[in-house]
């Protein structure tokens, strides 16, 4: 694919409700690099909490109303992989008895990029220029590793960081507990799922822990605040971001 | 037998993630077996297409499952043995009695088998007053303890040497050493003694192959070849999915096995069973049935949805690497099927609804598929089951579980649908907020349907502003 002319900013809802500064970031990088940017200021969830917990019909209702916002973007990109695994690979079953809408879902699924994946494979960067003088740990956010196979990206563009040291964690690939509506249904066994993880990170002696999924970094951020442990929590797009 | 109790697992979960013990005895697991079966996987000569194939292999069984089974069954009637077809677990249970009653079977040795645990074999003897004894080591061990399995290969781990050393002096009247090789030889002591008495030996199938008319057992310890081989009747008991076509493909799915289990290239014994020993055999038993259990597997078949699910071969690979399965262990799920496999399996053999929570329990993470030697899609799965508890499903008798939750995401996706009302939700949300105790812009306490998130994490208040309006005034500013 050429360098887009356009590209379509869909922000996960977290970012947009939470940690808005990880899509600035976002922004700032992608700006820096002469992209042109949109953002539909009427988009909301894609549905993949609904979806998660087996509610298909009201993840197909969110699944139409981002077909209808999104499917005339040139290229979608997202800070998350989890949200672009929905839509990329989650629509199509949703809409796998409907032949009409399939062939939408298809459209916009092969046109949505994972944030990290987009510079890397779409637009062929490895660095963007960033300077983060500290030491980084890297979580490895489940379904972007194993359902869009993306880690080879982020680990090419966090090791072109200058002067940042990569500390590899144990088990970096290892779920942190979140799941989506399972940390608050199931909290006990999500709790002791991320105190190993929580536990991995502080061993690793870094002192900020990244990844592209802002549920995961919400998630380990959450512990490590309730435990009082200053590790800071970092979206890959705010390391990146950085000059 | 373990009771089938998937509706308390919550409540032993608890108990699992509390046990220091089980947690160091997980873990240890799940660093040794987690890693090195995926090394195996890499260092096939066969390179990374072994796995799909011998997906394809298993799925090629399974679509042809009729006859791949009258082909087996002929085979082995060939051989001089009885084949019988068991629709229920009670049906399997009760050919068994028959058999162990009309042969006067006094003592009963087992090898390890899931699906006479499935049927709750052991206890149905017990009954009739035959004496039965598992002769895998970790079964024999909960056996003696009446405990359930904390794993499908590796069913005794959570047991410390001294609690093995304490029990074997409780209940074999050894003298008391907690020495590993001391201790398994008292086992195997004790264990040769049955193994001589024993009048009728039963085993599962690990796959059989319908081309040769062969059911295939694997061990490490040798017991299943002894249990199979010494007693004068052998009874196998076989899931009707454990087929392939011929030896090529059984033998494939074996060393695959055999990386899944217990990262072997492939177990120490692999025996081939076929009928009763022929004349000119040296030992073997004189009769041989084999019983092929259906007991819901048929539905299974029928829905295109699970179908994928009668590739799988037990091998527990998929616990190796679960995340929950390393904090809850295997008691928790109520079921002789744990971990991931046994959150897919057993709901589909014993009741949606009542194993409700442990198709919600999982993370969804999918590393059970990445380990899954036949690559089985157990998140999608799990999915499927999740669906049908929120909607119910006659076919599979759910009722929805949850109308409240039913409710919430009714309410949350008018919401999600309109920009304007869902801005203004959050407007009163960041409001409210401050009401609910925080420090450091952390809130430390969310009211129901959250609390749970706030019982062992805090979580960060709503922004003050939206990305949304942010990138509104910027683009408005970048305008004027």
């Amino acid at each position: 694919m050429n360098k887009p002319e356009k590209v379509t900013l869909f922000i996960q809802c977290l970012v947009d409700t939470v940690f808005p500064e990880t899509g600035a970031a976002m922004v700032t990088v992608l700006e820096r690099l002469g992209l042109k940017l949109d953002c539909p200021s009427n988009q909301t969830c894609c549905g993949q909490p609904a979806f998660n917990a087996g509610h298909q019909r009201e993840a197909r209702a969110a699944a139409v109303k981002f077909l209808d916002i999104f499917e005339d973007a040139e290229v979608i990109v997202c800070p998350s992989g989890s949200c672009v695994n929905m839509v990329r690979n989650h629509y199509l079953e949703l809409f796998a008895d409907d032949p009409k809408m399939l062939v939408r879902a298809q459209a916009v699924s092969m046109k949505i990029y994972e944030f990290t994946e987009f510079l890397v494979d779409v637009l062929g960067v490895e660095s963007v220029g960033a300077r983060f003088p500290h030491k980084v740990t890297y979580h490895a956010s489940c379904h972007l590793n194993r359902f869009l196979g993306v880690d080879r990206q982020p680990r090419t563009l966090l090791a072109h960081i200058d002067d940042m040291t990569l500390i590899e964690m144990k088990d970096a690939d290892t779920c942190c507990g979140f799941g989506g509506t399972f940390a608050v249904k199931y909290s006990e066994i999500s709790g002791a799922v991320l105190e190993e993880k929580v536990q991995n990170i502080v061993d690793s002696g870094a002192e900020v822990v990244t990844g592209c999924d802002m549920g995961c970094l919400m998630n380990i951020q959450g512990m490590l605040s309730r435990k009082n442990i200053p590790i800071e929590v970092k979206h890959i797009a705010q390391l990146l971001a950085e000059k | 037998m373990s009771t089938i109790a998937p509706e308390k697992y919550k409540e032993n979960a608890s108990k699992g993630i509390a046990d220091p013990v089980l947690q160091k005895a997980l873990g240890g697991l799940q660093d040794r077996l987690g890693p090195a079966t995926e090394k195996l996987y890499n260092s096939q000569p066969e390179g990374h297409d072994m796995r799909p194939r011998a997906h394809q292999f298993r799925r090629k069984a399974i679509d042809n499952l009729d006859v791949l089974l009258s082909t087996l069954a002929d085979k082995v009637r060939g051989h001089g043995g009885i084949v019988h077809f068991a629709k229920t677990a009670e049906e399997a249970v009760e050919i068994c009695k028959k058999i162990a009653l009309e042969n006067d079977v006094k003592t009963v040795v087992k090898g390890k088998s899931m699906v006479t645990e499935e049927v709750g074999l052991n206890l149905a003897l017990e009954k009739e007053g035959i004496e039965v004894y598992e002769t895998d080591l970790g079964e024999y061990i909960l056996q003696l303890s009446g405990e359930g399995p904390t794993h499908i290969v590796a069913p005794a781990i959570h047991k410390t040497r001294r609690e093995i050393a304490e029990l074997f002096t409780e209940k074999l009247g050894t003298p008391y050493t907690e020495d590993p090789p001391t201790l398994t030889r008292y086992a195997r002591k004790a264990l040769r003694e049955k193994f001589l008495k024993a009048d009728m030996g039963i085993s599962g199938c690990n796959l059989a192959c319908a081309e040769t008319g062969h059911i295939v057992t694997v061990s490490n310890e040798g017991n299943i070849r002894m249990s199979t081989t010494l007693p004068k009747i052998h009874v196998a008991f076989m899931g009707m999915e454990r087929i392939v076509a011929n030896l090529e493909e059984q033998q494939s799915i074996l060393r695959l096995m055999s990386m899944g289990a217990a990262a072997q290239e492939i177990g120490g014994y692999v025996s081939y069973v076929g009928g009763p020993a022929q004349a000119d055999h040296s030992d073997g038993p004189q009769e041989f049935h084999l019983i092929i259990i259906d007991n819901g597997r048929s539905k299974i078949l029928a829905d295109p949805e699970f179908r994928e699910m009668l590739c799988c071969i037990r091998c527990g690979a998929c616990l190796n690497v679960c995340p929950v399965y390393g904090k809850i262990g295997g008691q928790a799920y109520g079921s002789p099927y744990c971990g991931p496999v046994g959150a897919v399996v057993t709901p589909l053999l014993f009741g949606i609804n009542t194993s409700a929570d442990l198709c919600a329990g999982e993370t969804l993470c999918g590393a059970c598929k990445q380990a899954c030697p036949l690559e089985i899609n157990l998140p999608r799965m799990l999915l499927a089951l999740r669906s049908k508890l929120s909607d119910g499903d006659p076919d599979w008798q759910v009722q929805p579980k949850s109308k409240g939750e039913n409710l919430l995401f009714s309410g949350w996706q008018r919401l999600n649908n309109n920009r304007k009302i869902y801005d203004t939700l959050l407007d009163l949300m960041r409001m409210l907020q401050h009401l609910l105790p925080a420090k450091q812009g952390m809130i430390t306490r969310l009211p129901w349907p959250f609390s749970g998130w706030t019982a062992n994490r805090n979580m960060k208040k709503l922004a003050p502003k939206t990305f949304m309006q942010q990138w509104k005034e910027t683009k408005e500013k970048k305008d004027s």
